[in-house]
């Protein structure tokens, strides 16, 4: 079950390829069959299982901030 | 854009309100623009930006007025922390920033920095030093290494004709009116994360009225290294933290408390 989920803004990405070396889970690849239209490939979530924790690492790192995190709300304890 | 948040989930990570939506005309990889976003995203946290006066340079960044969502001026080459002198003793209740780079700060506008920091006025500057002349083609700036080649020291740069690379931070620590003077890389996310809490401190020194804060961010040029931006991240790490150690050159009484 996923824990979390990104947001890739396909159009403002350069193809700088920095969040695919900070993932943990090496989730993000560059999407070799689009090309946008700055004309770059741009980054793409490959997540078939579900495995994004939204850890935040490929959001601080994007140059170009193109990445928006979604996670879970934390289940809060009650008394 | 606005993206719809998926049912159950928090959105943990979105675009600063304090930037505008304009894409940046930085090369990939460029970290003038993850500098941009700790500035905004600092701002933002702070509730600052709707008084906040950013005074972009010349260089990469002379484009900087138009990114961030603030109120913003273009200064002459050099001149940016002249310029926000003017500015925070007209208003004092700006918040007054300059974003300036190595060329800009380094070279031709290093009186006016040295003089704002002797002067101790209650402004910050944003320092991104990546050891080239960007905007221009990559010639050599106070800041390149020995031995790094660039345009204009095709053979890698001779310090016996050009002397040693200016460490700024090191430099305006020394003066007495200096209240926040840090070195933070932007080369990796913890360090990333650092440079952001840096940035915080030195926007609320401002706030507090201590005095001149600095934070020096060392960033990467992969287009005039001619790298590609991961391997220019590495760079970073293993050619620019050795020679410009990263760390507090000058915490001035009262900064620690805020």
């Amino acid at each position: 079950m996923a824990k979390g989920t990104i947001f890739i803004n396909q159009d403002r990405c350069k193809g700088c390829t920095l969040c695919t070396t900070v993932c943990p889970k090496d989730l993000i690849e560059m999407d070799q069959e689009t090309l946008n239209a700055l004309g770059y490939h741009p980054a793409l979530l490959v997540d078939p299982s579900d495995d994004c924790t939204g850890c935040t690492l490929c959001a601080v790192i994007c140059p170009d901030v193109c990445i928006t995190v979604y996670r879970e709300a934390r289940m809060r304890a009650t008394a | 854009m606005s993206v719809i948040a998926p049912e159950t989930m928090e959105t943990v990570y979105s675009y600063p309100q304090s930037l505008t939506e304009k894409p940046t005309h930085y090369c990939p990889g460029c970290t003038h623009g993850i500098a941009h976003r700790l500035v905004a995203e600092a701002l933002d946290e702070l509730g600052l930006r709707e008084r906040t006066v950013m005074v972009a340079p010349v260089g990469c960044s002379v484009f900087a007025y138009a990114y961030f969502n603030t109120d913003a001026c273009e200064a002459a080459h050099g001149r940016a922390p002249a310029m926000a002198t003017g500015i925070k003793r007209v208003d004092p209740d700006n918040i007054v920033v300059t974003y300036q780079g190595d060329g800009d700060l380094a070279a031709i506008g290093s009186a006016d920095i040295m003089h704002v920091a002797a002067r101790g006025d209650n402004i910050t500057t944003i320092f991104v030093n990546n050891a080239i002349y960007g905007m221009t083609g990559g010639q050599m700036a106070p800041t390149t290494l020995p031995g790094q080649k660039t345009t204009s020291s095709p053979m890698g740069r001779n310090v016996d004709m050009t002397g040693m690379p200016i460490r700024m931070s090191e430099v305006l620590a020394t003066l007495p009116g200096s209240a926040y003077i840090v070195r933070r890389s932007l080369h990796d996310v913890k360090h990333i994360r650092k440079a952001k809490k840096a940035i915080l401190t030195a926007l609320k020194v401002q706030q507090a009225g201590l005095g001149f804060s600095m934070v020096e961010l060392l960033s990467s040029c992969p287009t005039n290294w001619g790298i590609q931006p991961v391997d220019a991240l590495q760079w970073v790490e293993e050619h620019m933290v050795p020679y410009f150690p990263l760390g507090d050159y000058k915490i001035a009484d009262g900064v620690a408390d805020l």
